[in-house]
């Protein structure tokens, strides 16, 4: 019944469209989506530009060297993105690391696993997630995490962890609270989300002969996951963990709240940090214009595009292979 | 009756919107965030007294400074006093309006009664001084049983006008402080964590045991939290209450401060509160409208009487002495001129 209402719908549709409807309305219409498609490039164009020549006095007063220094003195007026290049790119693969065997476990449960009934409101409970906003992520994670962290998280990894040699050095500090692992921990609930949907597409897009004939063949579940599944969509599980980054880096308000904002480099993953995105939220407001601290936080605007670029241009090519072939 | 105070709310709300063009009797402002709850506070009652709105947007003092710098707003709010040379190539004239203090929070798990002094709160942001069973705190605070527990300094993350009168402190009282660090709005912290807004350090300071940090009188005395006392540059202990935050505005040196620019920071008072600012209003001395920049001077003139203080007083600001007052009104009568005529008289 439905396929031949629809079928009949789509019969009379096709009549209408060969009816010539104009000469001037479809040149409009194409000047239209030629309009709306250039627009995009033009925003993003001059938002580089904007970024590239407000930031230019930055480099030029402190040279290249201002990407890795990791002075930021308001007082002096010495600064380098050093700092916040590296808190930036650190707690976004955090972020990724804790999200990803998350994302593995929850999209393979729900392709395979996971009750008829079930999948949908799990579904829609990731779905969620990507619905709240960032400013409430960072009041939950500064009235909630931060101290369930400061308090049973990191004291007693700090006393266990913490004297041994090389990794030791992860697990140093004072037990804060706030930091980058915290900051990590809740960007990586932020992008869960994102990299799930993109995993249940890949899995869903592998052929159910293969799989059959994997469970044919005697494999166990594990054996099909792991043989057949995840092969068959690695490239486009790259582009989507990517994508997932790409979305980490340029996190802001939830960071500001969790990472504890210090312009001093460590390595530990308790101590204090800043990211690119926090130091400008921060410093912003009391920027003059035309000083150099102006200037230096749009040329961190200007880095931090660059990173972000990158890296999505690197999922939309892993992603595109994967879906192509 | 209601329907007279919806126009009203129209009329403010458009106000802000065309900047006072249409609405001539409605003043613009922008600024400051630490003065902003009492701004807004005078701006109600002197509506209700005389028809003229006042629309003031919080939005930081280098805002406020940039805004008025391009003259989009009737005046400029600033918590630092803007440089000599700036005000005078802006053509701008600074007064002060009200007195704040800053305050030091402390979370040792249990209650005590704290005294601390300068030199060992740098020493404190700097890593200095880890635990709060150190020699040197020790030796203020004889009576007190301290804990062997690793102090944690909370800062301000976002640049504020607080950090700036508290590093100014602290640079006054260590000269360790002042050519390590300095003072502004925001340092590069040796020590410790940072947080958003005065609500960011006290929740932290909260959820942390060991933790010092450092927040506005107002917001402290708002919400009950535990202060120290302090040793001032007298070597007395002063606690932070009104009676010491007055004596610190009175120690100041008005008469020799260009700018209305004085210091009421580490002052010599003997019962002064050592961190204690004024926040500043920025004026333009030459005004596009005489009429606008007349509302504005009779607003604050207002602000500065007795009907004005109290509003101040109650939300725990420190009004400004009367003396200082009119040193004010004398400015206002001798250096805003339109077309060479002042726009307001005494």
């Amino acid at each position: 019944m439905d396929a031949t209402l629809s079928g009949r719908q789509a019969g009379t549709g096709l009549i209408a469209a060969r009816k010539p409807t104009g000469r001037v309305s479809d040149p409009v219409f194409v000047g239209i989506l030629w309009t709306s498609g250039i627009v995009v490039l033009l925003l993003l164009g001059l938002i580089i530009a904007m970024l590239f020549e407000g930031g230019l006095p930055a480099i030029q007063e402190f040279g290249l060297s201002f990407i890795w220094s990791t002075t930021w003195n308001p007082v002096t007026e010495v600064f380098g993105a050093g700092v916040m290049v590296f808190g930036t790119v650190f707690s976004a693969v955090i972020a990724v690391i804790i999200a990803l065997p998350l994302s593995f476990g929850i999209a393979f449960f729900l392709t395979e696993i996971a009750p008829g009934p079930l999948r949908r409101p799990i579904g829609v409970a990731i779905q969620l997630l990507a619905a709240i906003p960032s400013i409430i992520y960072g009041m939950w994670g500064f009235f909630v995490i931060v101290p369930l962290m400061a308090a049973y998280v990191q004291p007693p990894l700090i006393e266990w962890l913490g004297p041994l040699p090389l990794i030791g050095a992860l697990f140093q500090g004072p037990p804060l609270g706030a930091g980058m692992l915290t900051a990590g921990l809740i960007m990586a609930i932020m992008i869960l989300p994102f990299i799930t949907a993109m995993f249940v597409e890949v899995l869903e897009s592998v052929p159910p002969m293969i799989k059959e004939s994997a469970y044919g063949v005697g494999a166990t579940t594990y054996e099909v996951y792991r043989n057949v599944s995840v092969p068959y969509g690695r490239t486009a599980m790259v582009g989507a963990v990517m994508l997932g980054l790409g979305r980490a880096l340029g996190e802001t308000m939830a960071v500001t709240f969790v990472i504890g904002n210090a312009t001093r480099m460590s390595a530990s993953l308790f101590a204090p940090g800043a990211t690119i995105a926090s130091t400008i939220a921060n410093e912003f407001p009391e920027a003059s214009t035309g000083s150099l601290k102006l200037q230096s936080l749009l040329e961190l605007g200007f880095i931090l595009f660059v990173i972000s670029f990158i890296v999505l241009a690197l999922s939309r090519l892993l992603v595109r292979s994967r879906l192509k072939g | 009756m209601k329907f007279t105070h919806l126009l009203g709310a129209a009329a403010l709300s458009f106000g802000a919107v065309f900047s006072g063009a249409a609405f001539a009797a409605d003043i613009n402002g922008a600024g400051a965030s630490f003065p902003a709850p009492v701004y807004q506070a005078w701006a109600a009652a002197y509506k209700e007294k005389t028809g003229t709105g006042l629309n003031y947007q919080s939005i930081g003092s280098g805002g406020g400074q940039n805004q008025i710098v391009n003259r989009t707003v009737d005046f400029g709010a600033s918590d630092a006093p803007m440089k000599d040379d700036k005000l005078e190539s802006a053509n701008l004239l600074q007064f002060p309006t009200v007195i704040g203090s800053v305050v030091a929070i402390v979370n040792l798990g249990e209650d005590h009664a704290l005294t601390l002094n300068g030199d060992i709160i740098a020493q404190i942001y700097q890593g200095k001084i880890t635990k709060w069973n150190d020699p040197k705190i020790v030796a203020l605070n004889k009576d007190a049983k301290l804990p062997d527990l690793a102090i944690v300094p909370v800062y301000r993350s976002d640049s504020s006008g607080t950090s700036f009168v508290f590093t100014s402190y602290l640079s006054s009282a260590s000269s360790d402080w002042k050519s390590a660090v300095g003072a502004a709005t925001s340092v590069q912290w040796p020590a410790g964590a940072g947080a958003k807004g005065n609500e960011g350090v006290a929740g932290t300071v909260k959820n942390t045991k060991g933790a010092i940090g450092y927040v506005e009188f107002i917001y402290a005395a708002a919400n009950k939290l535990a202060t120290t006392d302090l040793v001032n540059k007298a070597g007395k202990v002063v606690k932070p209450e009104t009676k010491t935050f007055m004596e610190a505005a009175a120690a100041a040196d008005w008469k020799g401060a260009k700018n209305f620019a004085a210091s009421m920071i580490d002052t010599a008072g003997e019962g002064a509160w050592p961190i204690t600012s004024a926040t500043y209003i920025l004026l333009p001395k030459n005004p596009s409208s005489a009429a606008q920049s007349a509302e504005a001077i009779k607003f604050f003139d207002w602000a500065y009487s007795a009907e004005g203080d109290a509003i101040a007083e109650k939300l725990h600001y420190i009004p400004l002495p009367d003396s200082v007052a009119d040193e004010v009104r004398k400015a206002w009568a001798t250096e805003v001129k339109a077309d060479g005529k002042a726009v307001w008289t005494n």
